[in-house]
């Protein structure tokens, strides 16, 4: 256990020695920051007076936050892929992950320490993302629980994201080949989701399968535990695929 | 005859008594590494063939062959980075494929090239490295001190890797393989892109770790093999041509052997091109 916590911590440490990590977080933050004020904006000029008096008007956590975490949501489809090519692609490439692969620590290890580590990255997006929300509370009074459940809803998401990423890092020695299959494979799920959600021939059952359909359930504060378990099935099925890619690697050369 | 009734034995009583003898064996001998039939398959191309080592502690045995004649291969065999097609290993009598991590525990590995992460500096990546072998904090501080000392590192400890030169990162690389003081280690060209000084004083340093830990180490420079080991184990496409210890004499016709085991068949495979 201390193993992978020490894994864990290290790779933490790897991210915020170099620029990626930082600017990414910038940048997040930036363009987050930006669709927040201008939904922020809308609402007080715009959306406020036409609600005044209305019996159950949608409050400013269903307009505003939710919307925030929405964009969110779509922005780490495109953010996600840097983030996890590194994990795995960059070690072939740079034949590091020999260093790991020499010590005591067994594959499961080394594959459950970088995906901690990523949780701990995707915390703090998570974290950064969500003081603004919480600034709001100084002013107004916020419906919590449905920013709780937004926010557990993106972090479950970027878990996904994280976790598809790591594997898809696992089978190339590309960094930028694992990028762009990630993202490749992040967008054909979004679009799973829009294709359930097309007028005349919806399926239901794309829409189960994409992340996004669970996702958005999460955004208008449904809390259903078919959606907790569709993303723990999803995050477990992958990092089991991502320990038998290593397994094979060491297998096969 | 043994083996049979060993066998039955085994199967009457539930008790291995080849395993027995075989481990009272390693114990008065010191054996700390053995080989055995240890072959290695890329598809149909045979990297390794059928390969027997024996290490005990105390000696430094030469890995030594041409270009592509498997010496990279077996060593990342011999470290559990690579699994073998058939054949065991056993380090200090530990399956290193049944019970790799206590396997991991008494191996030190110089990769061919120095498995170390750019973005960390000297300290922390030997310390990354101690923490992995499961040593506490103090030790791990205790061990990486001890490792800094000997491959001379003190006065770069708090370097980015990423700036180091190739000779630093490789003094880096054998400082990571020896901290944990491990019975086997395992060098692959240990003194490739070092300066003369610094090559003179790693013969010295393999001598020092040889008389208290086993080392194998592969290269292609004969000298270096005259210079540092006891034995030598001379591999040519896969195969095994030579395996002896380096006696007076041996030295002396080293060269002479190597050119002779390993050199026919390059002569062939010239006149082959030619016609």
């Amino acid at each position: 256990m201390s193993t992978i916590a020490f894994i864990a911590r290290m790779e933490l440490k790897r991210w915020f020695n170099s620029p990626l990590a930082w600017s990414l977080l910038a940048l997040v933050q930036f363009i987050l920051a930006w669709v927040f004020l201008l939904g922020l904006n809308e609402y007080l000029t715009q959306i406020q007076p036409l609600m005044v008096g209305r019996e159950n008007a949608p409050g400013l956590t269903d307009l505003v936050i939710s919307a925030l975490y929405l964009w969110a949501g779509l922005l780490m489809l495109a953010i996600m892929p840097i983030v996890t090519m590194r994990v795995f692609a960059e070690e072939y490439n740079n034949q590091t992950l020999t260093f790991l692969s020499t010590s005591p620590a067994s594959i499961t290890q080394i594959v459950l320490g970088k995906y901690l580590g990523l949780l701990l990255l995707i915390m703090i997006m998570l974290f950064m993302i969500s003081l603004m929300p919480f600034s709001l509370a100084f002013g107004t009074s916020l419906d919590w629980g449905k920013l709780f459940a937004a926010m557990l809803g993106l972090y479950l998401l970027l878990a996904s994201f994280a976790a598809a990423g790591m594997f898809i890092s696992s089978i190339t020695k590309q960094p930028i080949i694992a990028a762009v299959a990630t993202f490749g494979f992040l967008i054909f799920l979004a679009v799973l989701y829009i294709s359930g959600q097309a007028k005349g021939s919806s399926s239901s059952l794309f829409a189960y399968l994409s992340h996004f359909g669970h996702f958005v359930a999460f955004l208008e504060g449904l809390f259903n535990s078919t959606d907790l378990v569709y993303y723990l099935l999803f995050i477990i099925t992958f990092v089991l695929m991502t320990i038998r890619s290593l397994d094979n690697k060491r297998l096969q050369g | 005859m043994f083996v049979i009734i060993a066998r039955a034995w085994h199967d009457w009583v539930g008790v291995d008594i080849t395993s027995w003898k075989f481990s009272l064996m390693m114990q008065q001998q010191q054996v700390t590494l053995v080989a055995t039939q240890l072959s290695r398959f890329y598809h149909k191309y045979c990297a390794v063939n059928n390969l027997n080592l024996c290490l005990e502690r105390g000696q430094v045995l030469g890995l030594l062959g041409a270009n592509g004649a498997g010496k990279s291969t077996t060593l990342q065999m011999l470290s559990g980075n690579l699994a073998p097609t058939t054949g065991s290993i056993q380090i200090n009598g530990i399956d290193l494929l049944d019970q790799p991590r206590l396997a991991k525990h008494q191996l030190g590995y110089l990769p061919e090239q120095p498995a170390l992460y750019k973005d960390l500096t000297i300290n922390e990546q030997l310390i990354y490295a101690a923490r992995l072998q499961e040593l506490t904090k103090q030790e791990a501080n205790e061990a990486v001190a001890y490792a800094r000392q000997r491959c001379h590192l003190d006065e770069m400890q708090d370097r980015l890797i990423g700036n180091l030169s190739k000779g630093f990162r490789q003094r880096v690389g054998i400082a990571q393989a020896i901290l944990h003081s491990p019975t086997l280690i395992i060098l692959d060209e240990p003194t490739v892109g070092l300066d003369p000084i610094q090559v003179n004083d790693l013969r010295k340093l393999i001598r020092e770790l040889g008389e208290s830990h086993s080392v194998i180490l592969s290269t292609h420079i004969l000298s270096e093999v005259k210079a540092v080991c006891d034995r030598v184990h001379i591999l040519d496409c896969g195969e095994t041509v030579f395996s002896g210890d380096i006696s007076g004499e041996t030295v002396q016709s080293l060269e002479k052997q190597f050119f002779d085991l390993v050199g026919p068949e390059a002569q062939l495979a010239d006149q082959d091109v030619a016609v």
